[in-house]
Protein backbone atom coordinates (compact mmCIF):
# COMPACT_ATOMS: atom_id res chain seq x y z
CA UNK A 1 0.00 0.00 0.00
CA UNK A 2 1.03 3.47 -0.93
CA UNK A 3 0.15 6.17 0.97
CA UNK A 4 1.20 10.24 0.58
CA UNK A 5 0.31 12.40 3.34
CA UNK A 6 0.16 16.21 2.82
CA UNK A 7 2.98 16.06 0.56
CA UNK A 8 4.29 19.67 -0.79
CA UNK A 9 6.80 20.47 -3.20
CA UNK A 10 8.09 23.85 -4.73
CA UNK A 11 10.65 24.32 -7.27
CA UNK A 12 12.23 27.55 -5.97
CA UNK A 13 9.32 30.15 -5.82
CA UNK A 14 7.03 28.05 -7.65
CA UNK A 15 4.27 25.79 -5.51
CA UNK A 16 3.75 22.65 -7.94
CA UNK A 17 2.23 20.14 -4.71
CA UNK A 18 0.12 21.81 -2.06
CA UNK A 19 -0.66 18.97 0.08
CA UNK A 20 -1.45 15.44 -1.57
CA UNK A 21 -2.94 12.85 0.19
CA UNK A 22 -3.51 9.86 -1.75
CA UNK A 23 -3.72 5.88 -0.80
CA UNK A 24 -3.26 3.15 -3.35
CA UNK A 25 -4.25 -0.05 -2.26
CA UNK A 26 -1.82 -3.01 -2.96
CA UNK A 27 -2.76 -4.89 -6.05
CA UNK A 28 -4.81 -2.16 -7.22
CA UNK A 29 -4.63 -0.11 -10.44
CA UNK A 30 -4.97 3.67 -9.46
CA UNK A 31 -4.99 5.97 -12.29
CA UNK A 32 -4.00 9.86 -12.04
CA UNK A 33 -5.79 12.54 -14.42
CA UNK A 34 -5.35 16.09 -14.49
CA UNK A 35 -3.79 19.10 -16.33
CA UNK A 36 -0.82 19.25 -17.95
CA UNK A 37 2.13 20.69 -15.63
CA UNK A 38 0.03 20.40 -12.37
CA UNK A 39 2.25 17.87 -10.55
CA UNK A 40 1.59 14.32 -11.71
CA UNK A 41 5.11 13.24 -12.88
CA UNK A 42 6.39 15.07 -10.06
CA UNK A 43 4.55 13.00 -7.80
CA UNK A 44 5.44 9.64 -8.81
CA UNK A 45 9.11 10.58 -8.18
CA UNK A 46 8.68 11.95 -4.76
CA UNK A 47 7.23 8.19 -3.92
CA UNK A 48 10.56 7.20 -5.62
CA UNK A 49 12.49 9.51 -3.91
CA UNK A 50 13.99 10.73 -6.98
CA UNK A 51 12.36 14.00 -5.88
CA UNK A 52 12.37 14.90 -2.27
CA UNK A 53 9.08 16.43 -1.07
CA UNK A 54 9.37 19.30 1.16
CA UNK A 55 7.19 18.26 3.82
CA UNK A 56 4.73 15.45 4.34
CA UNK A 57 5.08 11.72 4.50
CA UNK A 58 5.44 9.00 2.24
CA UNK A 59 5.29 5.63 2.84
CA UNK A 60 5.11 1.96 1.16
CA UNK A 61 3.62 -0.62 3.00
CA UNK A 62 4.36 1.86 6.04
CA UNK A 63 8.10 1.97 5.41
CA UNK A 64 8.71 6.11 5.31
CA UNK A 65 10.61 6.24 1.90
CA UNK A 66 12.27 9.52 2.74
CA UNK A 67 14.26 7.67 5.50
CA UNK A 68 15.64 6.26 2.79
CA UNK A 69 19.39 7.37 2.49
CA UNK A 70 20.48 7.27 -1.29
CA UNK A 71 22.56 4.84 -2.22
CA UNK A 72 21.95 2.78 0.90
CA UNK A 73 20.91 -1.19 0.29
CA UNK A 74 17.78 -0.47 1.88
CA UNK A 75 17.02 2.37 -1.10
CA UNK A 76 18.02 -0.70 -3.70
CA UNK A 77 16.02 -3.14 -2.15
CA UNK A 78 13.13 -0.52 -1.69
CA UNK A 79 13.80 0.14 -5.38
CA UNK A 80 14.34 -3.32 -6.78
CA UNK A 81 10.26 -3.88 -5.78
CA UNK A 82 9.69 -0.91 -8.19
CA UNK A 83 9.01 -0.97 -12.17
CA UNK A 84 9.25 2.79 -14.06
CA UNK A 85 7.85 3.98 -17.62
CA UNK A 86 9.37 7.25 -17.47
CA UNK A 87 7.42 10.44 -19.30
CA UNK A 88 10.50 10.64 -22.50
CA UNK A 89 11.32 6.70 -22.01
CA UNK A 90 14.56 7.52 -20.71
CA UNK A 91 16.52 4.84 -22.35
CA UNK A 92 19.98 4.06 -22.10
CA UNK A 93 21.66 5.73 -25.19
CA UNK A 94 24.54 3.60 -25.08
CA UNK A 95 23.11 0.59 -24.64
CA UNK A 96 20.82 -1.65 -27.81
CA UNK A 97 17.35 -2.09 -26.61
CA UNK A 98 17.92 -5.50 -25.31
CA UNK A 99 20.52 -4.33 -23.17
CA UNK A 100 17.95 -1.48 -21.82
CA UNK A 101 15.16 -4.16 -21.32
CA UNK A 102 17.43 -6.40 -19.52
CA UNK A 103 19.48 -3.76 -17.74
CA UNK A 104 18.41 -5.34 -14.04
CA UNK A 105 18.74 -8.85 -14.99
CA UNK A 106 22.37 -8.39 -16.29
CA UNK A 107 23.66 -6.92 -13.00
CA UNK A 108 22.91 -6.96 -9.49
CA UNK A 109 20.59 -9.16 -7.27
CA UNK A 110 18.45 -10.25 -9.79
CA UNK A 111 21.77 -11.30 -12.17
CA UNK A 112 20.83 -13.98 -14.96
CA UNK A 113 22.75 -15.63 -17.88
CA UNK A 114 23.42 -13.43 -20.89
CA UNK A 115 21.02 -15.86 -22.88
CA UNK A 116 18.73 -16.19 -20.41
CA UNK A 117 18.41 -12.10 -20.19
CA UNK A 118 18.05 -11.54 -24.11
CA UNK A 119 15.05 -14.33 -23.84
CA UNK A 120 13.08 -12.49 -21.44
CA UNK A 121 14.07 -9.26 -23.02
CA UNK A 122 12.67 -10.29 -26.26
CA UNK A 123 9.43 -11.44 -24.61
CA UNK A 124 8.90 -8.53 -22.67
CA UNK A 125 9.65 -6.70 -25.97
CA UNK A 126 7.02 -9.20 -27.50
CA UNK A 127 4.14 -8.14 -25.57
CA UNK A 128 4.78 -4.30 -25.76
CA UNK A 129 4.23 -5.47 -29.75
CA UNK A 130 7.38 -5.30 -30.90
CA UNK A 131 9.42 -7.93 -33.12
CA UNK A 132 12.63 -9.36 -32.14
CA UNK A 133 14.31 -7.35 -34.51
CA UNK A 134 14.32 -4.48 -32.51
CA UNK A 135 16.46 -6.00 -29.71
CA UNK A 136 19.96 -4.89 -31.12
CA UNK A 137 18.93 -1.66 -32.56
CA UNK A 138 19.50 1.45 -30.46
CA UNK A 139 17.30 3.57 -28.97
CA UNK A 140 18.02 6.42 -31.31
CA UNK A 141 16.69 4.11 -34.05
CA UNK A 142 13.52 3.79 -32.69
CA UNK A 143 10.11 5.86 -33.39
CA UNK A 144 8.86 7.55 -30.54
CA UNK A 145 6.50 5.52 -30.14
CA UNK A 146 9.07 2.78 -30.27
CA UNK A 147 10.70 3.86 -27.82
CA UNK A 148 8.06 4.63 -25.18
CA UNK A 149 7.08 0.61 -25.43
CA UNK A 150 10.40 -0.22 -25.21
CA UNK A 151 10.84 1.51 -21.85
CA UNK A 152 7.71 -0.01 -20.91
CA UNK A 153 9.06 -3.78 -21.77
CA UNK A 154 12.04 -2.23 -19.21
CA UNK A 155 9.72 -1.38 -16.41
CA UNK A 156 7.72 -4.58 -16.49
CA UNK A 157 11.03 -7.06 -16.88
CA UNK A 158 12.09 -8.00 -13.27
CA UNK A 159 8.05 -8.74 -12.83
CA UNK A 160 8.19 -5.62 -9.89
CA UNK A 161 5.44 -5.83 -7.61
CA UNK A 162 4.59 -2.06 -7.58
CA UNK A 163 4.94 -0.38 -11.50
CA UNK A 164 4.71 2.91 -12.50
CA UNK A 165 3.86 4.34 -15.62
CA UNK A 166 4.36 8.24 -16.82
CA UNK A 167 1.61 8.16 -19.71
CA UNK A 168 2.29 5.13 -21.46
CA UNK A 169 0.08 5.65 -24.19
CA UNK A 170 0.66 8.62 -25.46
CA UNK A 171 2.00 8.76 -29.10
CA UNK A 172 0.66 5.39 -30.20
CA UNK A 173 -1.60 5.05 -32.16
CA UNK A 174 -5.38 3.62 -31.14
CA UNK A 175 -4.84 0.15 -31.85
CA UNK A 176 -1.01 0.23 -29.97
CA UNK A 177 -2.74 1.76 -27.17
CA UNK A 178 -5.24 -0.30 -26.29
CA UNK A 179 -2.77 -3.34 -27.10
CA UNK A 180 -0.26 -1.15 -23.74
CA UNK A 181 -3.98 -0.99 -22.07
CA UNK A 182 -4.87 -4.71 -21.97
CA UNK A 183 -1.13 -5.28 -20.60
CA UNK A 184 -1.49 -3.09 -17.78
CA UNK A 185 -4.46 -4.30 -16.97
CA UNK A 186 -3.20 -8.08 -17.53
CA UNK A 187 -0.12 -6.93 -15.77
CA UNK A 188 -2.65 -6.02 -11.98
CA UNK A 189 -5.04 -8.61 -12.45
CA UNK A 190 -2.34 -11.54 -12.92
CA UNK A 191 0.53 -10.98 -11.81
CA UNK A 192 -1.20 -8.67 -9.04
CA UNK A 193 1.03 -5.65 -9.09
CA UNK A 194 0.34 -2.29 -7.91
CA UNK A 195 -0.03 0.02 -10.29
CA UNK A 196 -0.29 3.74 -10.47
CA UNK A 197 -0.75 5.28 -13.98
CA UNK A 198 -0.38 8.98 -15.25
CA UNK A 199 -2.48 9.32 -18.73
CA UNK A 200 -4.51 12.12 -20.22
CA UNK A 201 -6.51 9.47 -22.38
CA UNK A 202 -10.13 8.92 -21.32
CA UNK A 203 -10.08 5.32 -23.12
CA UNK A 204 -7.24 4.35 -20.71
CA UNK A 205 -8.33 5.56 -18.43
CA UNK A 206 -11.39 3.11 -18.11
CA UNK A 207 -9.42 0.26 -19.51
CA UNK A 208 -6.66 0.47 -16.89
CA UNK A 209 -8.12 2.50 -14.04
CA UNK A 210 -9.95 0.26 -10.40
CA UNK A 211 -9.55 3.92 -8.61
CA UNK A 212 -9.34 7.55 -10.15
CA UNK A 213 -7.07 10.31 -8.58
CA UNK A 214 -7.96 13.88 -10.25
CA UNK A 215 -5.04 16.57 -9.58
CA UNK A 216 -5.18 20.07 -9.32
CA UNK A 217 -4.23 23.24 -8.21
CA UNK A 218 -1.42 21.03 -6.30
CA UNK A 219 -3.97 19.10 -4.98
CA UNK A 220 -6.23 15.69 -5.24
CA UNK A 221 -9.57 16.91 -6.16
CA UNK A 222 -11.30 13.89 -6.43
CA UNK A 223 -10.66 10.30 -5.60
CA UNK A 224 -12.56 7.41 -6.50
CA UNK A 225 -13.74 3.96 -7.66
CA UNK A 226 -13.31 5.00 -11.69
CA UNK A 227 -17.02 3.68 -11.75
CA UNK A 228 -18.22 6.89 -9.80
CA UNK A 229 -16.35 9.06 -11.95
CA UNK A 230 -18.53 10.05 -14.19
CA UNK A 231 -20.99 10.85 -11.41
CA UNK A 232 -18.02 12.84 -9.02
CA UNK A 233 -20.54 15.69 -8.92
CA UNK A 234 -17.12 17.64 -8.94
CA UNK A 235 -17.43 19.89 -11.61
CA UNK A 236 -13.40 19.70 -12.45
CA UNK A 237 -13.34 16.22 -12.96
CA UNK A 238 -16.95 16.28 -15.23
CA UNK A 239 -15.00 19.11 -17.04
CA UNK A 240 -11.71 16.99 -17.30
CA UNK A 241 -13.42 14.06 -18.30
CA UNK A 242 -16.06 15.75 -21.24
CA UNK A 243 -13.06 17.56 -22.45
CA UNK A 244 -14.58 20.99 -22.74
CA UNK A 245 -13.11 24.09 -22.82
CA UNK A 246 -15.99 25.79 -20.72
CA UNK A 247 -15.60 25.25 -16.88
CA UNK A 248 -13.69 26.12 -13.67
CA UNK A 249 -10.23 24.47 -14.87
CA UNK A 250 -8.29 27.38 -16.72
CA UNK A 251 -7.39 27.06 -19.86
CA UNK A 252 -4.21 29.47 -19.91
CA UNK A 253 -1.88 28.14 -16.90
CA UNK B 1 27.69 47.90 3.43
CA UNK B 2 26.46 46.32 0.38
CA UNK B 3 29.90 45.64 -1.33
CA UNK B 4 30.80 43.75 1.35
CA UNK B 5 27.46 41.41 1.67
CA UNK B 6 28.20 41.00 -1.90
CA UNK B 7 31.85 40.11 -1.48
CA UNK B 8 30.98 37.99 1.09
CA UNK B 9 28.29 36.50 -0.75
CA UNK B 10 30.83 35.53 -3.42
CA UNK B 11 33.28 34.06 -0.72
CA UNK B 12 30.88 31.68 1.09
CA UNK B 13 29.34 30.63 -2.48
CA UNK B 14 32.80 29.48 -3.25
CA UNK B 15 33.58 27.91 -0.09
CA UNK B 16 30.26 26.00 -0.48
CA UNK B 17 31.30 24.84 -3.85
CA UNK B 18 34.90 23.36 -2.99
CA UNK B 19 33.24 21.63 0.02
CA UNK B 20 30.58 20.26 -2.47
CA UNK B 21 33.17 18.93 -4.75
CA UNK B 22 35.23 17.68 -1.98
CA UNK B 23 32.13 15.66 -0.97
CA UNK B 24 31.48 14.32 -4.77
CA UNK B 25 34.75 13.47 -5.01
CA UNK B 26 35.17 11.94 -1.18
CA UNK B 27 31.91 9.76 -2.20
CA UNK B 28 33.35 8.73 -5.05
CA UNK B 29 36.48 7.66 -3.94
CA UNK B 30 34.05 5.85 -0.58
CA UNK B 31 32.70 3.63 -3.69
CA UNK B 32 36.17 2.25 -4.24
CA UNK B 33 35.14 -0.10 -1.60
CA UNK B 34 31.82 -0.91 -1.64
CA UNK B 35 31.10 -3.23 -4.17
CA UNK B 36 28.75 -4.14 -6.66
CA UNK B 37 31.47 -2.69 -9.08
CA UNK B 38 31.23 -2.63 -12.66
CA UNK B 39 33.92 -3.54 -14.50
CA UNK B 40 32.26 -3.33 -18.16
CA UNK B 41 32.05 0.58 -17.44
CA UNK B 42 35.82 0.39 -16.23
CA UNK B 43 37.50 -1.18 -19.05
CA UNK B 44 35.24 0.72 -21.39
CA UNK B 45 36.49 4.42 -19.74
CA UNK B 46 39.59 2.95 -19.95
CA UNK B 47 39.25 2.59 -24.04
CA UNK B 48 38.07 5.64 -24.10
CA UNK B 49 39.95 7.88 -22.07
CA UNK B 50 43.02 6.09 -22.17
CA UNK B 51 43.73 4.71 -25.93
CA UNK B 52 41.32 6.93 -28.30
CA UNK B 53 43.28 9.81 -26.63
CA UNK B 54 46.84 8.68 -27.61
CA UNK B 55 46.55 10.89 -31.30
CA UNK B 56 45.99 13.84 -29.55
CA UNK B 57 48.81 13.44 -27.11
CA UNK B 58 50.88 12.80 -29.34
CA UNK B 59 50.04 15.41 -31.61
CA UNK B 60 50.65 17.51 -28.68
CA UNK B 61 53.49 16.78 -27.19
CA UNK B 62 55.58 15.98 -30.14
CA UNK B 63 55.28 19.71 -31.58
CA UNK B 64 56.20 21.37 -28.29
CA UNK B 65 58.92 19.07 -27.70
CA UNK B 66 60.30 20.53 -31.47
CA UNK B 67 59.62 23.89 -30.43
CA UNK B 68 61.09 23.91 -27.30
CA UNK B 69 64.24 22.87 -28.78
CA UNK B 70 64.72 25.70 -31.20
CA UNK B 71 63.66 27.69 -28.43
CA UNK B 72 66.41 26.93 -26.13
CA UNK B 73 68.92 26.93 -28.87
CA UNK B 74 67.39 30.43 -30.29
CA UNK B 75 68.06 31.58 -26.40
CA UNK B 76 71.58 32.18 -26.21
CA UNK B 77 72.37 27.93 -25.48
CA UNK B 78 74.40 27.96 -28.87
CA UNK B 79 77.62 27.61 -26.88
CA UNK B 80 77.32 23.82 -25.67
CA UNK B 81 74.20 23.46 -27.09
CA UNK B 82 74.46 19.78 -27.90
CA UNK B 83 74.73 19.29 -24.29
CA UNK B 84 72.41 21.99 -22.84
CA UNK B 85 69.19 21.53 -25.96
CA UNK B 86 68.46 17.79 -24.69
CA UNK B 87 68.55 18.21 -20.90
CA UNK B 88 66.41 21.42 -20.55
CA UNK B 89 63.84 19.80 -23.65
CA UNK B 90 63.89 16.56 -21.25
CA UNK B 91 63.68 17.89 -17.98
CA UNK B 92 60.60 20.24 -19.58
CA UNK B 93 59.01 18.12 -20.85
CA UNK B 94 58.84 15.15 -18.07
CA UNK B 95 58.49 17.60 -15.15
CA UNK B 96 56.14 20.39 -16.56
CA UNK B 97 55.12 20.70 -20.25
CA UNK B 98 54.23 16.71 -20.43
CA UNK B 99 51.92 16.51 -17.49
CA UNK B 100 50.65 20.05 -18.52
CA UNK B 101 50.18 19.53 -21.60
CA UNK B 102 48.67 15.91 -21.68
CA UNK B 103 46.17 17.08 -18.28
CA UNK B 104 44.64 19.92 -20.52
CA UNK B 105 44.33 18.09 -23.42
CA UNK B 106 42.31 15.36 -21.44
CA UNK B 107 40.51 17.93 -19.78
CA UNK B 108 39.60 19.35 -23.41
CA UNK B 109 38.73 15.98 -24.76
CA UNK B 110 37.58 13.70 -22.02
CA UNK B 111 36.40 15.99 -19.39
CA UNK B 112 34.05 17.91 -21.93
CA UNK B 113 32.45 14.28 -23.13
CA UNK B 114 31.86 12.70 -19.76
CA UNK B 115 30.18 16.10 -19.02
CA UNK B 116 27.95 16.24 -22.20
CA UNK B 117 27.12 12.47 -21.77
CA UNK B 118 26.43 12.78 -17.69
CA UNK B 119 24.37 16.29 -18.15
CA UNK B 120 22.70 14.71 -21.27
CA UNK B 121 21.64 11.31 -19.04
CA UNK B 122 20.31 13.99 -16.75
CA UNK B 123 18.15 16.11 -18.79
CA UNK B 124 16.40 13.25 -20.38
CA UNK B 125 16.10 11.41 -16.98
CA UNK B 126 18.38 8.03 -17.72
CA UNK B 127 20.07 9.01 -14.03
CA UNK B 128 16.66 8.42 -12.75
CA UNK B 129 16.48 5.66 -14.35
CA UNK B 130 19.64 4.00 -13.22
CA UNK B 131 18.48 4.78 -9.70
CA UNK B 132 14.79 3.16 -9.87
CA UNK B 133 16.85 -0.03 -11.64
CA UNK B 134 18.51 -0.14 -8.78
CA UNK B 135 21.98 1.00 -9.81
CA UNK B 136 23.80 3.69 -8.20
CA UNK B 137 24.96 6.49 -10.84
CA UNK B 138 27.68 7.31 -8.45
CA UNK B 139 29.30 3.71 -9.16
CA UNK B 140 27.83 2.92 -12.47
CA UNK B 141 28.72 6.55 -14.14
CA UNK B 142 31.36 8.38 -12.17
CA UNK B 143 33.59 5.92 -10.27
CA UNK B 144 34.67 4.15 -13.56
CA UNK B 145 35.55 7.06 -15.37
CA UNK B 146 37.25 8.68 -12.52
CA UNK B 147 39.10 5.14 -11.86
CA UNK B 148 39.63 4.79 -15.37
CA UNK B 149 41.42 8.27 -15.54
CA UNK B 150 43.58 8.17 -12.57
CA UNK B 151 45.16 4.80 -14.13
CA UNK B 152 45.45 5.11 -17.69
CA UNK B 153 46.26 9.08 -17.44
CA UNK B 154 50.24 8.59 -16.08
CA UNK B 155 50.35 5.87 -19.16
CA UNK B 156 49.20 8.92 -21.24
CA UNK B 157 51.78 11.05 -19.85
CA UNK B 158 54.89 8.83 -20.15
CA UNK B 159 53.73 8.39 -24.09
CA UNK B 160 53.03 12.30 -24.14
CA UNK B 161 56.64 12.58 -22.30
CA UNK B 162 58.69 9.94 -25.15
CA UNK B 163 56.99 11.53 -28.01
CA UNK B 164 57.72 15.27 -26.60
CA UNK B 165 61.93 13.80 -26.59
CA UNK B 166 61.17 12.64 -29.22
CA UNK B 167 59.83 16.21 -30.90
CA UNK B 168 63.17 17.54 -29.50
CA UNK B 169 65.59 15.17 -30.91
CA UNK B 170 63.91 15.26 -34.61
CA UNK B 171 64.55 19.19 -34.71
CA UNK B 172 67.89 18.69 -32.75
CA UNK B 173 69.23 15.84 -34.89
CA UNK B 174 67.44 16.98 -38.24
CA UNK B 175 67.25 20.86 -38.45
CA UNK B 176 70.60 21.58 -35.40
CA UNK B 177 72.70 19.19 -36.76
CA UNK B 178 73.75 17.15 -33.60
CA UNK B 179 74.89 14.23 -33.06
CA UNK B 180 71.79 11.47 -32.77
CA UNK B 181 73.73 9.51 -30.12
CA UNK B 182 74.58 11.83 -28.35
CA UNK B 183 71.32 13.67 -27.68
CA UNK B 184 70.37 10.48 -26.44
CA UNK B 185 73.17 10.05 -23.97
CA UNK B 186 72.08 13.71 -23.37
CA UNK B 187 68.98 13.02 -22.34
CA UNK B 188 69.03 9.68 -20.62
CA UNK B 189 72.03 10.81 -18.45
CA UNK B 190 69.93 13.67 -16.98
CA UNK B 191 66.67 12.70 -16.07
CA UNK B 192 66.35 11.10 -13.08
CA UNK B 193 63.97 8.63 -11.65
CA UNK B 194 62.15 10.84 -9.27
CA UNK B 195 61.14 13.12 -12.23
CA UNK B 196 59.86 10.59 -14.38
CA UNK B 197 57.42 9.47 -10.61
CA UNK B 198 56.83 12.78 -10.17
CA UNK B 199 55.58 13.23 -13.80
CA UNK B 200 53.41 9.98 -13.71
CA UNK B 201 52.19 10.85 -10.21
CA UNK B 202 51.05 14.26 -11.54
CA UNK B 203 49.50 12.28 -14.40
CA UNK B 204 47.14 10.54 -11.86
CA UNK B 205 46.49 13.88 -10.26
CA UNK B 206 45.53 15.46 -13.31
CA UNK B 207 43.26 12.25 -14.76
CA UNK B 208 41.26 12.30 -11.06
CA UNK B 209 40.73 15.96 -11.42
CA UNK B 210 39.71 16.03 -15.20
CA UNK B 211 37.05 12.97 -14.95
CA UNK B 212 35.99 14.27 -11.59
CA UNK B 213 35.34 17.29 -12.83
CA UNK B 214 33.08 16.14 -15.86
CA UNK B 215 31.35 14.01 -13.57
CA UNK B 216 30.32 16.93 -10.75
CA UNK B 217 29.28 19.29 -13.53
CA UNK B 218 27.02 16.78 -15.60
CA UNK B 219 25.36 15.16 -12.64
CA UNK B 220 24.66 18.76 -11.43
CA UNK B 221 23.80 19.39 -14.71
CA UNK B 222 20.48 21.92 -15.21
CA UNK B 223 17.81 21.46 -17.30
CA UNK B 224 17.49 21.65 -21.09
CA UNK B 225 20.03 21.67 -23.84
CA UNK B 226 21.67 25.05 -22.18
CA UNK B 227 22.06 22.82 -19.08
CA UNK B 228 23.73 20.33 -20.77
CA UNK B 229 26.10 23.18 -22.52
CA UNK B 230 26.76 24.71 -19.19
CA UNK B 231 27.85 22.30 -17.54
CA UNK B 232 30.05 20.96 -20.07
CA UNK B 233 31.72 24.57 -20.46
CA UNK B 234 32.01 24.62 -16.28
CA UNK B 235 33.34 21.04 -16.03
CA UNK B 236 36.63 22.22 -18.75
CA UNK B 237 36.82 25.55 -17.18
CA UNK B 238 36.73 23.89 -14.15
CA UNK B 239 39.02 20.64 -14.53
CA UNK B 240 42.27 23.23 -16.72
CA UNK B 241 41.84 25.29 -13.61
CA UNK B 242 42.43 22.84 -10.88
CA UNK B 243 44.84 21.21 -13.32
CA UNK B 244 47.54 24.29 -13.42
CA UNK B 245 46.87 25.35 -9.70
CA UNK B 246 47.82 21.41 -9.21
CA UNK B 247 50.27 21.12 -11.23
CA UNK B 248 51.89 24.29 -8.84
CA UNK B 249 51.46 22.71 -6.08
CA UNK B 250 52.64 19.42 -6.55
CA UNK B 251 55.91 21.43 -7.78
CA UNK B 252 56.46 23.15 -5.31
CA UNK B 253 55.42 20.09 -3.27
CA UNK B 254 58.43 18.04 -5.20
CA UNK B 255 60.90 20.34 -6.43
CA UNK B 256 61.20 23.11 -4.21
CA UNK B 257 63.34 22.12 -1.84
N1 LIG C 1 13.31 19.34 -11.68
C1 LIG C 1 12.46 20.37 -11.78
N2 LIG C 1 12.91 21.63 -11.59
C2 LIG C 1 12.08 22.69 -11.67
N3 LIG C 1 10.78 22.60 -11.95
C3 LIG C 1 10.26 21.38 -12.16
C4 LIG C 1 11.06 20.21 -12.08
N4 LIG C 1 10.29 19.14 -12.35
C5 LIG C 1 9.05 19.62 -12.57
N5 LIG C 1 9.03 20.96 -12.45
C6 LIG C 1 7.84 21.83 -12.59
O1 LIG C 1 6.80 21.23 -11.88
C7 LIG C 1 5.58 21.35 -12.57
C8 LIG C 1 4.90 20.02 -12.68
O2 LIG C 1 5.67 19.18 -13.51
P1 LIG C 1 5.22 17.72 -13.90
O3 LIG C 1 6.26 17.19 -14.83
O4 LIG C 1 4.94 16.94 -12.68
O5 LIG C 1 3.87 17.97 -14.68
P2 LIG C 1 2.84 16.88 -15.20
O6 LIG C 1 1.62 16.98 -14.37
O7 LIG C 1 3.49 15.57 -15.27
O8 LIG C 1 2.52 17.44 -16.65
P3 LIG C 1 2.40 16.65 -18.04
O9 LIG C 1 1.06 16.06 -18.08
O10 LIG C 1 2.56 17.73 -19.05
O11 LIG C 1 3.49 15.65 -18.05
C9 LIG C 1 5.90 21.97 -13.92
O12 LIG C 1 5.46 23.30 -13.89
C10 LIG C 1 7.40 21.93 -14.02
O13 LIG C 1 7.85 23.10 -14.61
MG1 LIG D 1 4.33 14.43 -16.66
Amino acid sequence: MIELRDVHKSFGPKQVLRGVDLTIERGKSMVIIGGSGTGKSVTLKCVLGLIEADTGLVTVDGQDVTRLRQGSSERDAFLARFGMLFQGGALFDSLSVWQNVAFRLLRGSLKKPKEEAREIAIEKLRRVGLTPDVADLFPAELSGGMQKRVGLARAIAAEPEIIFFDEPTTGLDPIMSGVINELIREIVVEMGATAMTITHDMTSVRAIADDVAMLHGGKIRWTGPVAEMDASGDPYVAQFISGSAEGPIETVR
Amino acid sequence: MSLLAAIGRVVLGFLAAIGRVALFAFETVSHLFRPPYYPREVAHALLQIGYFSLPVVGLTTIFTGGALALQIYAGGARFSAEAVVPQIVAIGMVRELGPVLVGLMIAARVTSSIAAEIATMKVTEQIDALVTLSTNPMKYLTLPRVLAATLVMPVLVAVGNIIGIMGGYLVGVNRLGFNAGTYLRNTIDFLEPSDIATSLAKGAVFGFLAALMGCYFGMRSGRGAQGVGRATKSAVVAASVLILAANFLLTELFFAA
